[in-house]
């Protein structure tokens, strides 16, 4: 069975685990759901009192808050294995993938598929849809294609961010918290524009976790608006590379934490 | 009272072990918070009117926001939540104390310690780097200090009936996710709470949560005159009755129903 199939049929078994539960999902659901419809009703709240921002106007802003959220639950879904990993590390159970005659960070990828994130991937749907409507949006071709290629690009730099904190566990035999702060402070981040934030944040989100690259510019790009810090608009169609470019930085790194592993065991 | 107090300092010494999460904690909290700032202040840039709160008051209404976060937190008892699960909340029924005191007791000190722990680093940071001010005279320091120990106790109580709702629920996944977010929300968490448009104002003026971290927050930055205390008191208190009262009934009602499982 190839890789892919093989992932496929593991998620399909954890899909089928969790509908056994089927309460407990719709609660977990609609709890994901109010949760980040509180953060858009924080923005709006903004918008009611302050009418715009520097420029920006709500549906400009909503459209930011949908793509980064959508790109984001995904991304979240797929990533329990490594949001687990530190645990597998500290008991010793790592051994038991690695006798498998299978890739490590496949097996860990398809443990489990995190159905009750489609709360937070509706509500920033709703929100997405809201925001191109709004602006009008064109919905040629091309325009869905580089569409469909930022949120690519945001999934897999998300995706990315997951793998090397589970990485470090690899050294720490713990999950460090602290990568929290770009990663679901990457998705706060990058529901405004970064033209907002101060200089040295606008270049650590460009240059040091390339949020910016798969979010800000050919999110730009999509809106057809002129860039106010003053980057090109063909920027947004290369942009997104950094997020698959931070991907595969971030697989060498797990082969790296792999080959480094020296089992605690007990 | 000596069962309390020993529970209180049991609890409080186990919540002194977790330094370096609280360690951790601090850095995501300093992001977070600058994060926020940096949106306020680019929305401030941008007013056409004058705001009702002004955006040294706004950045340190934020900062006393990330500072005292898990003082806000509403979450039911991690701990009872297991012993429900297990079945060996059976043991704390049959302790010589008044259940009630008991939890709530635990609820405060798993409350203070993390604040502590975390509010001290978090705010010398933000006063020297982030600009945080200090309270505008010893009147509102004194104002704010008497607020938070109300809402300290509000937090506690609202949690503890939190907990005691589990006996019903017993998983109580969507209660103990929404009530803290929401309640979170309505504190002035998210965004402080003067910055909403006027028609929601009598909404959060009708609801507990304001009394969590609003009205604390606006004493200290002098948002509100220092003699604003007695009212911010007052209503605090009225509201910890109540979920006092609510806690207590319900327990007992719950204890009355409670089958123990599994052997």
């Amino acid at each position: 069975m190839s890789g892919f199939r093989l992932y496929w049929r593991l998620i399909g078994a954890s899909i089928r685990a969790q509908m056994q539960y089927r309460a407990s999902f719709w609660m977990h659901s609609v709890a994901h759901l109010v949760d980040t419809g509180l953060e858009f009703l924080a923005i709006w709240a903004l918008f009611a009192r302050f009418r715009q921002v520097l420029g920006w106007t709500l549906p400009e802003v909503a459209f930011f808050y949908g793509t980064i959220n959508i790109a984001f639950s995904i991304a979240d879904a797929f990533n329990r294995g490594f949001d687990l990993f530190g645990q597998k590390v500290r008991s010793g159970d790592f051994d038991l993938i690695l006798i498998r005659p299978r890739s490590t960070a496949l097996q860990i990828a398809a443990q489990e598929l995190r159905l009750m994130r489609v709360g937070r991937l509706s509500q920033s749907c709703v929100v997405f849809g809201w925001a191109s409507w709004k602006l009008n949006v064109l919905w040629s071709p091309e325009w869905c294609l580089l569409l469909l290629w930022t949120l690519l690009g945001t999934v897999a730099l998300f995706y990315a961010l997951f793998v090397l904190q589970a990485t470090l566990a690899f050294w720490t035999t713990e999950t460090l918290e602290v990568v929290n702060a770009v990663t679901y402070g990457g998705v706060e981040a990058g529901q405004y524009p970064i033209a907002l934030y101060r200089p040295w944040l606008r270049e650590f989100l460009t240059y040091g976790v390339p949020i910016a690259c798969v979010n800000y510019y050919p999110i730009l790009a999509l809106l057809g608006k002129p860039d106010p810090l003053g980057a090109p608009l063909w920027v947004g169609w290369l942009s997104p590379l950094a997020g698959m470019a931070f991907l595969g930085v971030a697989l060498f790194a797990w082969e790296l934490g792999v080959r480094h592993y020296r089992s605690t065991g007990s | 009272m000596k069962a309390y107090w020993s529970v209180f300092r049991a609890r409080f010494t186990v919540q002194l072990q977790y330094r370096a999460a609280a360690a951790a904690g601090l850095v995501t909290q300093a992001f977070w918070g600058l994060l926020r700032v940096m949106v306020l202040e680019a929305f401030y840039r941008s007013a056409e009117a004058v705001p009702p709160l002004s955006l040294p008051e706004a950045i340190t209404y934020t900062w006393l926001g990330q500072c005292l976060f898990r003082l806000i937190f509403l979450s039911p008892d991690p701990e009872v939540r297991e012993m429900m699960r297990a079945g060996t909340v059976a043991y704390e029924m049959a302790r010589p104390v008044d259940l009630y005191a008991f939890w709530l007791s635990r609820a405060l000190a798993d409350r203070i310690v993390p604040t502590v722990l975390r509010a001290v680093p978090m705010a010398v940071l933000a006063t020297v780097f982030f600009g945080m001010q200090f309270p505008p005279s010893l009147g509102a320091l004194g104002a704010w200090a008497l607020a938070l120990v109300g809402a300290l106790f509000l937090s506690a109580a609202i949690s503890v009936l939190l907990t005691v709702s589990l006996l019903w629920t017993i998983a109580g996944e969507g209660i103990t996710r929404l009530v803290p977010a929401v309640a979170l929300f309505l504190s002035g968490l998210y965004i402080p709470l003067p910055l909403f448009p006027e028609w929601c104002q009598p909404v959060f003026d009708l609801l507990p949560f304001r009394g969590l971290g609003d009205l604390p927050f606006r004493l200290y930055t002098g948002h509100l005159p220092p003699e604003a205390v007695f009212s911010v008191i007052l209503r605090q208190w009225v509201w910890i009755g109540v979920f006092v009262l609510l806690g207590r009934s319900a327990l007992r009602q719950g204890m009355r129903r409670l089958v123990v499982q599994g052997g």
